[in-house]
C-alpha cells in the first residue's frame, strides 16, 4: 500500500458548521499518476486538498498520503509532499533564488544539495534568467513556475497543485502544462491537481474525479468518462420553451440520454451522423424554434453536465458569448 | 535523467536555530527593500525630541535642576522602538497570500516563524536607536553610566519594543487584517502619553498622575532616565525591567496563543 498508493482516502469528510464541504470522499491514487480533480468553485476541491496537505483536519473518515496518516503523522506527510496551493503564494520582496534557498533551509537541505536542486529546477522549469530578479517583477506565468519550483525543492514524492493555471493567459497555461507533465515523466512524481478547466484535466490527467457539492460523482480516465456519456453529442439551442422539444428528442431512436441546461438540449447519442436527421425532424415537429444545432464528439464538459446537471460556469459563459 | 537530477535529497527538520536564522534573514531583507515602512520610525522620535525640548525646556528647567534634554531622550528612544510594525504587516500579507500556509507545510518549528521575525525586529530596533543616540550626543546629553549604560539603555528599550511588537503579532495572527494591525497604534497612545512623558511624576497631578502610576511605561522611562542622569541605580532599573517584563509576558502569551490558533488546522 505504501509504495503503490500515493493517496488513499476513506470516507474523508469535512464540515464547516452545517455545511458539508467534503462529503465521504474515497480516493485511491497510485504512485506516478496525474490525477485531476474537476469541479466548479465551492465544490470542495480546496478543502479536500487542504486536508491532504495537513493544513486542515478532517471531521470524518481518514486519509493516508505517501503512506502516512494526515491526522496522526502530519510531520511525516509534510516531508514527502510539495504543494502550490493558491495563486502563487510567494513574496514579492525576495528574489526567486532567495525564496528557494529559504524553503530549502526549512527542509534541512545541505548547502551542496541546495545548490544542485536550484540549478536542476531552474533548468527543468526554464526559470534560469529570472532567478536573481525580485519576484515582484515576474510575469504571472513565471510566478507559477517559481511556485512549482518552490513546491519541488525538497524532491517530494507527491505534488499538490490547486488550480495551477487559474488566471494565466492561454500561452502560459499550455507552457505550464508541459512543465507539469515533464515533472511527472522525468521524476515519476505523483501529481494531484484540482482544476476548473476541462481542457486542463483532459490534457494532463490520466484519471479525473468530478466533484460536486462535496461528493465525487464520477471518476475514470478522460476517455472512459467521455464514453460513459455516449460517443457523440448533439446540442440544440432553442429559442423559447425547451420542455416539449426535449421530450420529442427522447422518442428518437439512438438517443441515449437528454440533458437540458438553460436553453440548450444536449443529447448523447451512439452514432451522431445517423441520428441528427431524425432529431432535427423531431424538433421541427415539436414546434420548437431551433436557433442552432451541432453534432460533435463528447467532452469532459458533457460528462460534467451529465453527472452534475450543470455546465462548468467558466466554460458556459464562453459558450454563450460565442454565437451572437 | 541527468546525473544532477539524481541527487538524493533528504528532507528533514533543519533545526530550530537554522529555522530562526532563515526566517529572520528573509524578514531583514524585506525591511531593506521596503525602506518607506521604516523611515517614519527614524523621523518621528527626532521630531518629538526637537518639539518637546523646544517647547518645554526653558519652562520645565526654570523650576529646578532638571536637564530636560536628558529627560526627553528616553521618550525619543521609546518612540523609536515602538513604531516598527512592519513585520506584523508582512505576516498579514503572508497569511493572505497563502505564503504562511506554505511555510506551515514545511517541517519548520512553528515557534521559529515568530521568533525569526522578532530577531529581525530587534535588529531594526537597534538600528532605529542609533540616530536618537547621535542626536542626544550632539545636543550634549552624556550618560553617567558610560558606554555600558548606553548598551543597557538600548537593550531595555529593545526589550520594550519586542514586548509591544508581541501585540501586533497577536493581532496579525488572530485577524489577518492590516487595518487591525495598524490600529494597534491605539494601544501605544495611552501607554506613551499617560506617563511622565513631559514632566516628572512628582509634578503631575489629578487623574493623570494616578493613571501614570499604573502604567508600565512610567517605570521604563524612570529606568532609562536614571541610566542617563544618575548612574547604576539598581532598584530604579529593576522597576523598569520588571514592569516591561509584565508587558512582555502578556503580549508574548497573546502572540503564542494566536500562533497556535493560526496553525491549529481547524
Amino acid at each position: 500500500m505504501t509504495d503503490e498508493h500515493a493517496v488513499i482516502t476513506n470516507s474523508l469528510s469535512r464540515s464547516f458548521g452545517a455545511v458539508r464541504a467534503v462529503d465521504a470522499v474515497n480516493l485511491s491514487i497510485p504512485s506516478g499518476e496525474i490525477y485531476g480533480f474537476l469541479g466548479p468553485n465551492g465544490a470542495g476541491k480546496t478543502s479536500l486538498v487542504r486536508m491532504l496537505t495537513t493544513l486542515l483536519l478532517p471531521t470524518g473518515g481518514s486519509a493516508s498520503v505517501a503512506g502516512h496518516d494526515v491526522v496522526t503523522e502530519p510531520a511525516a506527510v509534510r516531508l514527502k509532499i510539495g504543494a502550490a496551493l493558491q495563486a502563487a503564494a510567494l513574496d514579492d520582496k525576495q528574489t526567486g533564488r532567495e525564496l528557494l534557498q529559504l524553503q530549502s533551509r526549512l527542509y534541512g537541505l545541505t548547502r551542496p544539495a541546495i545548490k544542485q536542486r536550484i540549478n536542476y529546477l531552474a533548468d527543468l522549469l526554464n526559470i534560469d534568467e529570472a532567478l536573481d530578479l525580485l519576484i515582484g517583477t515576474y510575469s504571472g506565468g513565471m510566478k507559477r513556475k517559481l511556485d512549482l519550483a518552490v513546491a519541488m525543492i525538497h524532491e517530494p514524492q507527491i505534488l499538490f497543485l490547486d488550480e495551477p493555471t487559474t488566471g494565466l493567459d492561454p500561452i502560459s497555461r499550455v507552457e505550464l502544462w508541459d512543465e507539469v507533465r515533464r515533472v511527472n515523466e522525468d521524476r515519476g512524481v505523483t501529481i494531484f491537481m484540482t482544476t476548473q478547466y476541462l481542457e486542463e484535466a483532459d490534457y494532463l490527467a490520466q484519471r479525473v474525479g468530478i466533484i460536486n457539492q462535496g461528493r465525487i460523482v464520477a471518476e475514470g480516465s478522460p476517455a472512459e468518462l467521455k464514453r460513459s456519456v455516449g460517443s457523440d453529442m448533439i446540442v440544440a439551442r432553442i429559442d423559447g420553451q425547451t420542455s416539449g422539444a426535449a421530450e420529442a428528442c427522447e422518442q428518437v431512436d439512438g438517443v441515449e440520454s437528454v440533458e437540458v441546461y438553460a436553453n440548450e438540449i444536449t443529447l448523447s447519442v451512439d452514432q451522431g451522423s445517423k441520428v441528427i436527421g431524425p432529431v432535427a425532424i423531431a424538433l421541427d415537429q415539436s414546434g420548437a424554434s431551433v436557433e442552432d444545432i451541432v453534432l460533435r464528439t463528447s467532452t469532459l464538459d458533457d460528462v460534467f453536465l451529465h453527472y452534475t446537471g450543470a455546465r462548468l460556469e467558466v466554460d458556459a459563459n464562453i459558450a454563450k458569448e460565442e454565437p451572437a | 535523467m541527468t546525473a544532477i537530477g539524481l541527487t538524493q535529497v533528504q528532507a528533514r527538520n533543519g533545526g530550530f536555530a537554522s529555522d530562526v536564522s532563515a526566517i529572520s534573514r528573509r524578514a531583514l531583507r524585506s525591511v531593506l527593500r521596503d525602506p518607506e515602512s521604516v523611515i517614519p520610525g527614524f523621523i518621528i522620535p527626532l521630531f518629538f525630541f526637537t518639539v518637546n525640548t523646544g517647547a518645554l525646556q526653558n519652562f520645565v528647567e526654570a523650576g529646578g535642576t532638571l536637564d530636560y534634554k536628558a529627560f526627553q531622550l528616553p521618550v525619543a528612544i521609546i518612540m523609536a522602538v515602538t513604531g516598527p510594525l512592519s513585520r506584523a504587516l508582512t505576516l498579514v500579507e503572508d497569511v493572505r497570500s497563502g505564503y504562511f500556509d506554505r511555510l506551515v507545510m514545511t517541517p519548520v518549528r512553528r515557534l521559529a516563524l515568530l521568533i525569526g521575525m522578532m530577531v529581525a525586529d530587534i535588529a531594526l530596533v537597534i538600528a532605529l536607536s542609533v540616530p536618537v543616540l547621535i542626536l542626544g550626543y550632539a545636543v550634549g546629553v552624556r550618560f553617567e553610566t558610560g558606554v555600558a549604560g548606553v548598551v543597557a539603555f538600548v537593550a531595555l528599550a529593545a526589550y520594550w519594543g519586542l514586548g509591544f511588537a508581541g501585540f501586533s503579532y497577536a493581532i496579525a495572527l488572530k485577524t489577518a487584517s492590516a487595518a487591525a494591525v495598524s490600529s494597534s497604534f491605539m494601544v501605544f497612545l495611552p501607554m506613551m502619553f499617560l506617563t511622565p512623558m513631559f514632566i516628572p511624576l512628582e509634578a503631575m497631578t489629578g487623574w493623570m498622575a494616578t493613571v501614570a502610576q499604573y502604567n508600565p511605561v512610567t517605570y521604563l522611562l524612570g529606568s532609562l532616565r536614571s541610566i542617563i542622569t544618575v548612574g547604576w541605580e539598581i532598584d530604579e532599573i529593576l522597576k523598569g525591567l520588571l514592569s516591561v517584563s509584565v508587558v512582555v509576558i502578556v503580549s508574548m502569551t497573546m502572540a503564542l496563543l494566536a500562533l497556535k490558533g493560526r496553525v491549529s488546522r481547524q
